[in-house]
């Protein structure tokens, strides 16, 4: 007939492959999207701290989800049961996957048992911001290390995560570390484990 | 081909998010699938694998789990021996679990409400069970 264009038909999201996905997005678009909702979270609040727990908890979905996903994708169906095997997971695989490389560093704490930091010159979603004087201590990171709780605490290893600028000498931006203190049953777990 | 099987997906909070039967016995298999909840949880840490095979027995009935990277547990209830189709059903669930996991407006740990979803595991179970 005339004129009868193709019927599109919807297929449910559950009937399509799952795929390998898409190894590259533009950073420029995440880069928008980024900074629109920081902008957006901060006509919603009224103190810098509440914006900080705001990114945390939009990054914290998106690590629920980049974990099962990765497990899937990248590692065949094993899940990590051991502190230091989810550590590396977060360190490599979802780095890797999320800002297409590896950390930069990841270290022990040496004052407390329980400190883990993941280190990075410059975090990908901090590339473009630049934070001013009034705003103190506020950092951007908080939406990655929602990410890396998210993926902590789903896998069983529930933590605290915080993001910090630390000043290097001789660089004029400082590097960021995320600070992962894990809870107290994680440490016991681990003992038992052995 | 079984005439008994009872499938729920638990959340990693032990809320069940997820239920379907094949028969209406729900009340005693549901009970049944709860109390094997304690011993996935033990179970779950001894392991890297996702695929626990069958953990628990009552009367002629079986237990097998499946434990996601995220803890959410896929229990199956069922009397069948056939360990490779059980395998391949959790499989595949994973998969359709997944992708409702990545839907940004799905919560996760509560309930699947998607009628697509039920009709496609209720498939699966023909197919594989």
């Amino acid at each position: 007939m005339v004129g009868a264009g193709k019927i599109k038909q919807n297929a449910n999201v559950l009937d399509k492959p799952l795929g390998k996905g898409k190894q590259e997005v533009s950073l420029s678009a995440f880069a928008f999207l980024f900074s629109e909702l920081v902008q957006y979270n901060q006509t919603q609040v009224d103190h810098i701290s509440e914006l900080e727990t705001r990114l945390e908890d939009a990054g914290y979905a998106v690590g629920a989800r980049v974990l099962d996903l990765l497990c899937h994708r990248e590692k065949g169906n094993r899940r990590e049961t051991r502190l230091l095997g989810i550590l590396s997971f977060v360190h490599s695989t979802v780095w890797k996957v999320l800002f297409g490389k590896v950390a930069d560093s990841l270290e022990k704490g040496t004052e407390h048992e329980d400190e883990y930091m993941i280190s990075e010159k410059e975090l990908l979603v901090n590339k473009f911001i630049s934070i001013p004087k009034d705003m103190g201590t506020f950092h951007c990171g908080a939406f990655v290390s929602g990410i890396v709780r998210g993926v902590l605490d789903n896998a069983g290893f529930p933590a605290v995560v915080t993001a910090h600028f630390v000043p290097v000498e001789g660089q004029q931006r400082p590097r960021t570390t995320i600070l992962i203190k894990f809870a107290e049953e994680v440490l016991q777990r681990e003992a038992r484990l052995g | 081909m079984t005439s008994t099987a009872c499938f729920i997906i638990v959340s990693r909070n032990d809320i069940p998010i997820y239920e379907a039967e094949r028969e209406d016995a729900a009340q005693l298999h549901q009970f049944i699938l709860h109390a094997a909840l304690d011993i996935v949880q033990d179970l779950a840490w001894t392991t890297s694998a996702m695929f626990l095979k069958a953990i628990d027995k009552f009367n002629d009935l079986m237990v097998s789990v499946y434990v996601t990277a995220g803890h959410t547990r896929f229990m199956l209830l069922h009397d069948s021996r056939n360990e490779d189709g059980i395998k391949s059903f959790f499989q595949e669930v994973h998969e359709l679990y997944i992708k409702i996991l990545l839907n940004p407006l799905y919560l996760p740990g509560s309930r699947i409400t998607s009628s697509h979803f039920d009709t496609k595991v209720r498939a699966l179970a023909r197919k594989c069970l």
